[in-house]
């Protein structure tokens, strides 16, 4: 095989549909293209719904074949945001993946970030020596993220209703908990906090009391939220019934997370294989009958309060245990720079550059290694899976034995959700689309990485 | 384990001596055995993927480093003995069962089972993959319902085994999580598709397709699924450049990151 050069794109001249009368419609007054259509006695209407149409969660193209309002045929098109990371990753150390797979899903970065790390850790053989106070952390920012997450699904959602103060409300609730992800890792998305070993800093003082008051404002949030979509009429008639997808098609499609359980079957990762030591907290796993678009986004609700329980159990026991490390043991693994906040922001420990620089050659020469060369992984594969809040997220990692991934694969539960776009959309009306989709909940840097 | 690691690769080094093509092959393999064993405890077989010379990428002139000569095997864990553990030998049983009944036989599907890290991987020959597949999907012994997906490995200098599809199941009725891999040579990529066995895997297969070249043998439209409709190549293969230009910063030029100098 010879080595290839990427080129751009060039317009695809398809022999097959010449002949085959088609028209453009970029723009313009509808009667006028229906008009047209009508004249040249063609029925079937193509419409191309995105890649920049506000209601698709991003850039992703739904091509619908449309008869009146019933949409006949419904495909979707995906990869305008294909950046290559799985293959940048390649080329990074082990440690330095983290910064590049948060940026997959971006509404929900720690999880890709924890998957990361979890499978880097199992391929070291480390996963016993993970500090008990870093994955208590790990697991409180995970919480915290599906809560926001969750968020943003219902406020979008309500937005492309035309409900834009669900989209104010949500979005007001998910500032709460920025500010805290702000405190904590000194960034409000692409933390790249979560590293393999550990965590990058211990939480700062203080952390736990802000959190709990931030939780009472989320709370009143959710309040908020519920009475304007429990009870709310538009909703009910919008959401009801649409989008439905039943348990045979969910474990056909490999549907996972609120859209597997709003099919009635319990399954979570945190329960049926579970890391970070989820056996331990007290939380449920919510499911609905329904299968459809309104059992989703009660699912979701109620995932947030659950998610909230497992957030001040672990609370109470980063406050029971008190101050420890966060990182393994083992210098040969261990990230050696230490980050501290500053008066301009997080930054370098001036105390570890005082450390290197001024008294310790040898700690110089340590930090210089393991930044610069990072640590090596014996070889082989792993799998590690977590529950994202749109489903199961896999991580495949291989490792060559070398400083950085020989493959690193991610298996985004978007990517594999919007396989169901088709069976969920069809026989149902255009406007019905817009909601099927937004209960999939897809987020597209996630599903193109 | 760096350390030993470290170790191991200076024993490869000393014994075969740089330019000395005749003893390198012999030296590999006894290091890979040994590099195999830093894993999976001391008389695990391993399976040799590459032999890598050298420490930091550079070749030709300019490595004034003194490890240009080391040598560096890359092994994989290779095929477990029995007992498995855990459940491991529950599934392969039945599995032998079910393959064996259907005139198949496990032997002539399963190419080896591996266990490493606690994870079972079953190398099927392509030809089976369906059908091993299909019982591990439907025996009620096995009920491995949901699919998590495929996903591509490309080894080029494993030759005759360079592209690998890699498919992860799950049981939710068993909560357990196998994974089964198809090893095919680049000059005949071709797999029999899964979605006949797992709707899910239609889009899984495309994005597979799309980056190694791998073609799914009945897949009912294999088109690319994240690069345009014609793009050449597959990105995701080991000799595909990354891209990327060199960037000048204050009269110094940094190079993209695939033609930095490297540790290996």
């Amino acid at each position: 095989m010879t080595t290839q050069t990427p080129r751009s794109t060039a317009r695809v001249v398809d022999g097959d549909t010449e002949g085959i009368p088609s028209f453009e419609a970029s723009g313009g007054d509808w009667s006028d293209i229906a008009e047209e259509a009508a004249r040249l006695g063609e029925e079937r209407i193509v419409v191309n719904m995105g890649p920049q149409h506000p209601s698709t969660h991003g850039v992703l193209r739904l091509m619908l074949e449309i008869d009146g309002e019933t949409v006949t045929e419904a495909r979707a098109g995906i990869g305008y945001l294909h950046t290559g990371i799985e293959k940048n990753m390649e080329f990074r150390t082990w440690t330095q993946g983290v910064t590049f797979c948060t940026r997959m899903d971006y509404v929900a970065p720690l999880f890709q970030e924890a998957a990361y790390c979890l499978a880097v850790e199992k391929l070291l053989g480390i996963t016993d020596d993970v500090p008990e106070r870093a994955t208590v952390i790990r697991v409180l920012l995970m919480e915290l993220n599906r809560i926001t997450s969750h968020l943003v699904c219902l406020a979008t959602g309500g937005n492309e209703l035309g409900a834009t103060t669900i989209m104010t409300v949500g979005f007001t609730a998910r500032e709460e908990i920025l500010k805290i992800f702000e405190l904590i890792t000194g960034l409000r998305m692409n933390h790249a906090f979560i590293r393999p070993g550990g965590v990058a800093q211990d939480i700062p003082p203080g952390a736990i009391d802000t959190i709990r008051e931030s939780l009472v404002v989320v709370r009143k949030f959710f309040k908020q939220l519920e009475d304007l979509m429990m009870a709310n009429p538009i909703l009910h008639l919008r959401l009801k019934g649409v989008g439905y997808l039943g348990l045979s098609g969910c474990m056909a499609l490999g549907m996972t997370g609120p859209v597997l359980r709003s099919a009635g079957l319990p399954y979570d990762v945190r329960k049926a294989n579970p890391y970070c030591g989820y056996e331990t907290y007290d939380f449920d796993v919510p499911t609905a009958d329904t299968a459809d678009s309104w059992g989703r986004l009660v699912l979701r609700v109620e995932e947030c309060y659950q998610s909230m329980k497992i957030v001040e159990q672990t609370l109470d026991r980063l406050q029971k245990m008190g101050p420890g490390p966060v990182m393994v043991a083992d210098k040969k693994v261990a990230w050696p720079a230490q980050m501290a906040i500053g008066a301009d922001g997080m930054g370098n420990s001036l105390d570890h550059i005082r450390e290197i620089m001024g008294t310790s050659m040898e700690a110089l020469i340590h930090h210089f290694k393991l930044v610069t060369e990072g640590f090596r992984v014996p070889a082989g594969q792993v799998f590690q899976t977590v529950e994202h809040p749109r489903g199961e997220l896999g991580v495949h990692l291989v490792s060559d034995g070398g400083t950085r991934p020989y493959r690193a694969h991610f298996r985004d539960p978007s990517f594999n959700n919007l396989q169901a776009t088709s069976i969920m959309c069809e026989g149902a009306q255009v406007a019905d689309v817009v909601v099927a989709v937004a209960s999939l909940d897809p987020v597209l840097g996630g599903v193109d990485r | 384990m760096t350390d030993e690691k470290a170790g191991i690769r200076k024993d490869a080094a000393a014994a075969a001596k740089p330019g000395d093509t005749g003893t390198v092959g012999q030296t590999a393999t006894e290091a890979a055995h040994e590099a195999g064993g830093q894993n999976l405890g001391t008389q695990h077989p391993v399976e040799v993927v590459d032999v890598r010379k050298g420490m930091f990428g550079v070749t030709g002139s300019g490595d004034t480093s003194g490890y240009g000569g080391m040598i560096s095997v890359i092994a994989l864990p290779g095929p477990s003995a029995r007992p498995y553990g855990g459940w491991f030998d529950e599934v392969v049983d039945v599995l032998t069962e079910v393959l064996d009944e259907s005139g198949t036989g496990f032997t002539n599907a399963i190419e080896q089972v591996v266990i490493d890290r606690e994870e079972i991987t079953l190398y099927v020959h392509r030809e089976h993959v369906v059908e091993v597949a299909q019982a591990l999907r439907d025996d009620q012994d096995l009920r491995f319902e949901l699919s998590l997906g495929v996903s591509g490995v490309h080894y080029p200098h494993d030759t005759g085994r360079e592209l690998h599809a890699v498919y992860h199941v799950v049981s939710v009725t068993h909560s357990r999580r196998l994974r089964f891999e198809v090893a095919v040579p680049d000059q005949d990529p071709h797999i029999p598709s899964t979605v006949q066995v797992y709707p899910a895997n239609d889009w899984h297969e495309r994005e597979t397709y799309d980056f190694f070249g791998i073609v799914f043998d009945g897949h009912p439209a294999l088109a690319r699924i994240e690069m345009p409709d014609d793009w050449p190549g597959h990105p995701q293969r080991k000799d595909y450049p990354l891209g990327g230009i060199p960037v000048e910063y204050k009269g110094a030029t940094v190079p993209p990151p695939d033609q930095r100098r490297s540790y290996r």
